[in-house]
């Protein structure tokens, strides 16, 4: 059956470069000499570390617990010894650390006690904590949760379920091979997604520049029995492989602005997490490995299957780098990112690690002014006006750049592709998303920090009139009460004196006559009831000082007080 | 003659009567000004402009009292804010009143903290939290880095740290523009 396909906006075609690294089959890399693997890998919440160095782990062993409504879990890639657990660099342009294990292998490679679910019974809820502690996370290189992306819309089932074969960046190839070579267990995991998300149909996008691929997919969906599953071959323009632009071609929905996929039923997911998933659910196996291309100034490029963690340099070595290599990038060449450092691990966001050398990416042409051709507007997938956009980043009118939905732009890098005037136009948009997100946090600290200060002040302003009405009440009560007592005590000398006309003034005066005195009452009352310390298992000589200071003190204290 | 005379001063005092009426109908409450010069301000409440507080000093300024250039945490890009809004212009930071440094946070020296609450009453925005005798901690997510606190503690524990970039607030920098030299 034919399919009926639909166009996406704009688009490049860039040179593919992908048949290098597709002329041999998938390859292990021998352990290297240690791991580091941050804990931090996926979108969402940072894992809680579960190990201390010196601890023994296994392969597959958790080392981070998912934190917080959008986590994902992290596991030991192989077994060993916890060397370390310590910020340490991540494979991302900053050079910033974040917290990672570092684990020595113990060169046995054991797997743990895992931990299993019978998928074909289990109900959707469960599956979905299990994939979440099984750190099944998104391989296209967007590394969100998975868990988070199972479930169906609101009403409960889905129309489409779209899986991402596509793989339109130059140089990659990782998920050819991955559809070359495991199709029907990639198959597996697809159908226990469509189960979880009840959806209708399931079509399997794939660049027709795979060829191989598509027929390794159909054969294993023939030999599955499936049905409502499609592979289809899609025309080869970058970027088809963005979700929302293969959801365009394969169903023709367009996801506007500010909306989900899932509103209108569609959800769309990697090959290489379906294969993951399948991982996950038939062994109980973590994500701890993923296929990584190593492409670009090497001897010869090839995909490997690459324990999280390992150090690129030990990948690429496999590979034989040249010795003119400068820089690695992970990622292809359109949206891949520089790398600080040869010695950062893979992570499960690494889907290529792309080696550079100034032969192979010379430093691009100078920038030239702008002169407004509009190529850019022509190439955008997103139906943006880049030109527009570029124009108030360059001059930080983040607002203006806002209301040309810079925050719509997926940072395909074809605006920047095609320019004759070569401006860097997806730094530009990075920067300006990046500083507007500052400014936002910013905002709202400072937004709180004058919540909390006017607080502060009502509270003080609060306290003093809680403070100054208490006394006031306080000193209400005594007064009452020294008027009574008084009045008491007048009440008989009230009669035989005569002086009964102006009774207020020495009533008042009388109050606070009374008043001090009770206040002086008190007061040695307390000083009364206060018992001296130290006094136990005291010599007699300490006691007799004791006795002698206390006399003293009694006959100077005694003159002041007869009237009392 | 007396008939036009007549009818404009009808006219008038219609008008004036309805001004006046809508005058107090819809008055504003408060200075508008003063709300937009306040969503200016860093809001750190550090008092470095000689105001108790960023509210204090834009209502000043609104009036007049106080110059647009005395908000060291603010610094250059809320100066340049300020004069945009109220039309006047751009002036370098004053000196008397400090100088723009880096965004940090106080963080109080456990072993040196003799719990004494001074620092809690001097935080604007009751950030650090204690009880008498008992140690203290500064909720580094509320504090402003006024520096308020460092003042009134009688064991000097309280330092201000620089706040470092992490993965979440690390920004992408400006495109470097290569210019061509001129042949």
């Amino acid at each position: 059956m034919l399919r009926k396909l639909f166009k996406f906006h704009g688009g490049v075609k860039p040179q593919t470069h992908k048949t290098q690294s597709t002329t041999q089959p998938i390859a292990r890399v021998p352990l290297p000499e240690r791991l580091v693997i941050p804990l931090h890998q996926a979108v969402g919440g940072h894992p809680r570390p579960l190990v201390a160095p010196g601890d023994k782990v296994f392969k597959g062993q958790r080392i981070g617990g998912a934190d917080g409504s959008l986590s994902s879990a992290v596991h030991a890639s192989t077994s060993g010894i916890v060397r370390d657990v310590a910020p340490a660099l991540m494979p991302h342009t900053s050079g910033l650390t974040t917290l990672s294990v570092v684990i020595e292998p113990d060169g046995e490679d054991r797997w743990g006690e895992l931990d299993k679910v019978n998928y074909r019974t289990a109900p959707p809820d469960e599956l979905r904590d299990f994939l979440r502690d099984a750190g099944v996370v998104g391989l296209g290189g967007a590394v969100f949760p998975s868990y988070a992306k199972l479930k169906p819309g609101k009403e409960g089932r889905l129309k489409t379920l779209v899986i991402n074969g596509a793989e339109c960046e130059p140089f990659i190839t990782c998920d050819d091979l991955l559809m070359r070579e495991r199709a029907a267990d990639m198959l597996k995991g697809i159908v226990a997604m469509r189960h979880m998300l009840q959806a209708e149909e399931v079509l399997i996008g794939i660049e027709d520049n795979k060829p191989e691929a598509v027929a390794a997919v159909q054969a294993a969906i023939a030999a599955s029995g499936q049905s409502g599953i499609q592979a289809v071959a899609i025309p080869t323009r970058y970027p088809a492989g963005g979700a929302k632009q293969l959801i365009r071609v394969l169903t023709g929905i367009e996801v506007p602005h500010g909306r989900r996929s899932t509103d209108f039923g569609v959800q769309c997911f990697n090959v290489g997490t379906a294969y993951s998933i399948f991982e996950a659910l038939e062994f109980g196996r973590p994500l701890i490995s993923r296929v990584v291309t190593v492409a670009g100034n090497v001897d010869q490029p090839r995909n490997y299957e690459v324990l999280i963690g390992t150090p690129m340099d030990h990948v690429v070595r496999q590979s034989g780098a040249r010795p003119d290599t400068d820089r690695y990038i992970m990622g292809g060449p359109m949206m891949g990112v520089r790398l600080p450092a040869f010695d950062v691990p893979v992570v499960k966001a690494t889907n290529c690690i792309l080696v550079g050398s100034p032969a192979l990416f010379p430093p691009p042409p100078p920038e030239m002014p702008c002169i407004r051709c509009g190529e850019c507007a022509k190439a955008c997938p997103a139906d943006l006006a880049p030109f527009e956009m570029y124009w108030f980043s360059r001059s930080k009118n983040f607002g203006k750049a806002q209301e040309y939905h810079l925050f719509d732009c997926i940072e395909c890098g074809c605006c920047s592709f095609v320019c004759p005037s070569h401006i860097p136009l997806v730094d530009y948009f990075r920067f300006s998303k990046s500083e507007i997100w500052a400014r936002e946090r910013d905002k709202s600290s400072a937004d709180a920090a004058r919540d909390r200060f006017e607080f502060k002040n009502f509270r003080q302003e609060r306290e003093k009139q809680e403070k100054a009405e208490k006394l006031a009440a306080k000193a209400a009560a005594t007064r009452e009460k020294v008027a009574a007592d008084s009045q008491a005590g007048t009440a008989s000398p009230a009669t035989e004196a005569p002086d009964t006309a102006k009774p207020a003034a020495p009533s008042a005066e009388d109050t606070k006559r009374a008043l001090i005195a009770a206040a002086m009452e008190k007061a040695r009352q307390q000083k009364a009831q206060i018992a001296p310390k130290n006094t136990e298992q005291l010599s007699a000589e300490t006691q007799a000082d004791i006795d002698a200071i206390e006399a003293r003190r009694a006959a100077t204290a005694t003159p002041p007080t007869p009237d009392a | 003659m007396l008939t036009a005379l007549l009818v404009m001063t009808a006219v008038a005092l219609v008008l004036g009567a309805l001004l006046g009426y809508a005058s107090l109908k819809f008055k504003v409450e408060g200075d508008p000004l003063v709300e937009k010069i306040d969503a200016i301000l860093p809001q750190t409440q550090c008092g470095q402009c000689g105001f108790p507080g960023c509210r204090p000093y834009a209502t000043a300024i609104a009036s007049g009292e106080a110059d647009i250039n005395q908000c060291p945490p603010g610094g250059e890009e809320g100066i340049r804010k300020l004069a945009d809004l109220l039309g006047r212009e751009f002036k370098s930071l004053s000196e008397e009143h400090g100088v723009e440094k880096p965004k940090s946070v106080a963080v109080i020296d456990e072993n040196t903290c003799i719990g004494c609450t001074l620092c809690i009453q001097a935080c604007p925005v009751d950030a650090i939290v204690g009880a008498a005798k008992q140690l203290h901690t500064v909720v580094a997510g509320e504090c402003t880095g006024c520096e308020l606190c460092i003042a009134p503690c009688p064991v000097d524990c309280i330092a201000m740290e620089p706040i470092v970039d992490t993965l979440d607030t690390w920004k992408w920098r400006y495109p470097v523009i290569q210019i061509k030299q001129a042949a």
